[in-house]
């Protein structure tokens, strides 16, 4: 008898939510099957949060119809706490105590025998690499420890289904890896994992399925494959020294279209006798490239032919800090 | 386990929960013992002559007279350390995990309100000792004392909520200093320190009548014989109506709160 593997682990459907005269969810339809990892994807409002609040039971839906394991969060609030685990957005640990006490404490709270709560944290400890830190107070740890030490308390009560309320935001380029393979890792266990990400590429990784939240509505759902079959195809971005160089280019390349400051995209991305034939002609006809780079597209390209337009990631990419699925995706050849 | 014992159970973790954060971050209760400490002394040793002949009938002593409002101080003191904790596990989000899980929705409110009082009782029962070296008598049998200890603690219970109510609510550290100078500063504006008699127009009648002057002539009478009157029942009624003014309005605060991550 196996009813998850019948039904969806999280199905959600009309949900509404409004905040005084804005509208942060409007009419959000999704189904998660069991065992399986779900990423909603979105820029920052897009309603990415209020959704595990009122899945998770902490808010109150305005509408529609949602089920966790079978149970409504709104009236059975503690069937659904029973077999959730959340990890919100900013790591919620005690830094007063230490990690292994912060791990005792969730311990205590889920009901364990004590020395079934001390081998559960001896183990979580071990297993989130934080042995060595685990009796020095949660407030010295640096932000990868606490997001691991968040997560494992959130494992703690063994949940079937767990919400990452963006669980890599503001981690460096190495905590958001190691925070990758542990997600990768806890798929494993059967639970079921509700991810959401303003990272494109962390979406890619780690999504079985993929919907996208833009303005309080989910606009496409898919595999992260599929979502890329809805553009059209990558580009060759050229950079030049100086404008003769960029007009001779110009003039040789069909569809090259002018990208910025001396700078051109040519359409397609097919491989490398296509990008051998091209730099052939540029050669022959003693136009120098300064650099080049290959866009294959990308969600953000997704993000940006879905909705019109660009992610806040997208945007801010210029004067924010550099991020990370930009220099991940993107093959810079010198 | 039946859901009572559940919530008592919770509520025991709580409880050793903010114990804990007593013990690893003393210098609430250091500041909490300490400030009424200095008062103590302040004002028995440098403003005890010259106050002393205005509160106090010949031959009585004004530490006598001064360590109900003393205690009061620290009860104070503590509400302010029980709002800024409340207020910390607000900002750092783990009232947000809390409320995700199966445990008892009263526990995490309750540990603090506990937790409180055992730290306000301790700090109140080392200022009574500080006194008592500094040259303090009282003639009241176990009983008052006793009396004494159920009124401080009732009032420490009906500040707890109130705190717990205003550390909920409070965006920030900053939010709650508000509350901090209030409890901080009422004790100056009541007979703690010279009778209200001996004040002037607006600031006697305020002084009069806000919750701490009952509560400290209570105290004195208990303590040293001074008649009480009705201000037993007055500060009773006090202590009730703010403890359910905190309680409820702490209650829809925490159905309230989005957790850290409020968007």
């Amino acid at each position: 008898m196996n009813p998850a593997a019948a039904s969806p682990a999280i199905s959600v459907s009309g949900l509404r939510k409004s905040f005084g005269e804005k509208v942060v969810l409007d009419g959000v339809d999704l189904d998660v099957a069991a065992g399986t990892v779900f990423c909603l994807l979105g820029p920052n409002g897009a309603g990415k949060t209020t959704t595990v609040q009122i899945l998770s039971t902490s808010l109150r839906a305005d509408a529609g119809a949602v089920s966790v394991i079978g149970h409504d969060p709104l009236r059975e609030p503690d069937a659904v706490r029973a077999v959730i685990g959340v990890t919100g957005q900013f790591s919620a640990v005690d830094g007063l105590m230490t990690g292994r006490e912060n791990l005792l404490l969730m311990a205590d709270l889920n009901h364990l025998p004590r020395t079934e709560g001390r081998r559960r944290a001896t183990e979580l400890l071990t297993e989130f690499d934080l042995l060595d830190a685990a009796d020095r107070r949660a407030a010295t740890y640096s932000g990868g420890m606490r997001r691991r030490l968040d997560l494992a308390m959130t494992l703690v009560g063994e949940p079937s289904v767990i919400f990452l309320d963006e669980p890599t935001t503001g981690l460096d380029p190495r905590s958001r890896r190691t925070m990758w393979q542990i997600v990768r890792g806890l798929t494993g266990r059967g639970v079921t994992i509700f991810l959401t990400t303003q990272y494109l590429d962390e979406a890619d990784e780690l999504a079985d399925r993929i919907a996208v939240l833009d303005r309080g509505r989910i606009v496409a759902t898919g595999t992260a494959a599929e979502l890329k079959r809805r553009v059209p195809g990558g580009h060759i971005r050229l950079q030049f020294a100086d404008e003769t160089q960029l007009t001779a280019a110009a003039n040789l390349l069909e569809g090259a279209t002018p990208a910025g400051d001396l700078a051109l995209n040519v359409p397609g991305d097919d491989g490398v006798s296509a990008l051998q034939a091209m730099l052939a002609r540029l050669s022959e006809a003693g136009v120098r490239v300064e650099t080049l780079s290959v866009h294959t597209p990308d969600l953000d390209d997704v993000f940006f032919a879905l909705t019109g337009h660009p992610t806040a990631d997208a945007e801010n990419q210029t004067t924010e800090n550099e991020s990370a699925n930009e220099s991940a995706q993107k093959e810079s050849v010198r | 386990m039946s859901t009572m014992s559940y919530a008592a159970r919770d509520s025991a973790t709580m409880l050793r929960r903010s114990l804990l954060h007593t013990v690893r971050y003393p210098v609430t209760i250091i500041v909490s013992l300490a400030v009424p400490a200095l008062l103590l002394l302040l004002f028995v040793g440098v403003f005890g002559g010259a106050l002393g002949a205005g509160a106090v009938p010949p031959g009585g002593k004004y530490i006598d007279y001064v360590l109900p409002g003393i205690l009061l101080m620290s009860v104070g003191y503590g509400a302010s350390s029980t709002t800024l904790a409340v207020n910390r596990d607000m900002t750092e989000g783990i009232i947000g995990r809390f409320r995700t899980m199966a445990i008892s929705r009263s526990s995490v409110l309750t540990g603090h309100v506990v937790a409180a009082l055992i730290r306000t009782l301790a700090s109140a029962a080392i200022l009574v000792g500080v006194a008592l070296l500094m040259g303090y008598r009282s003639h009241a049998d176990a009983a008052s004392w006793l009396a004494a200890a159920g009124l401080v603690a009732l009032l420490t219970f009906a500040l707890s909520w109130l705190a717990v109510a205003i550390g909920l609510a409070a965006p920030n550290a900053e939010g709650t200093s508000g509350f901090t100078l209030i409890v901080q500063l009422l004790p100056f504006v009541s007979s703690a320190f010279v009778p209200t008699g001996t004040m002037n127009g607006a600031v006697r009648w305020f002084a009069h009548n806000q919750p701490f002057t009952p509560v400290i002539d209570s105290l004195r009478g208990l303590l040293t014989g001074t008649p009480i009157g009705h201000s037993g029942v007055i500060a009773i009624a006090w202590c009730v109506a703010l403890t359910v003014l905190g309680f409820l309005w702490a209650g829809s605060q925490f159905r309230r709160a989005g957790g850290g991550a409020a968007r």
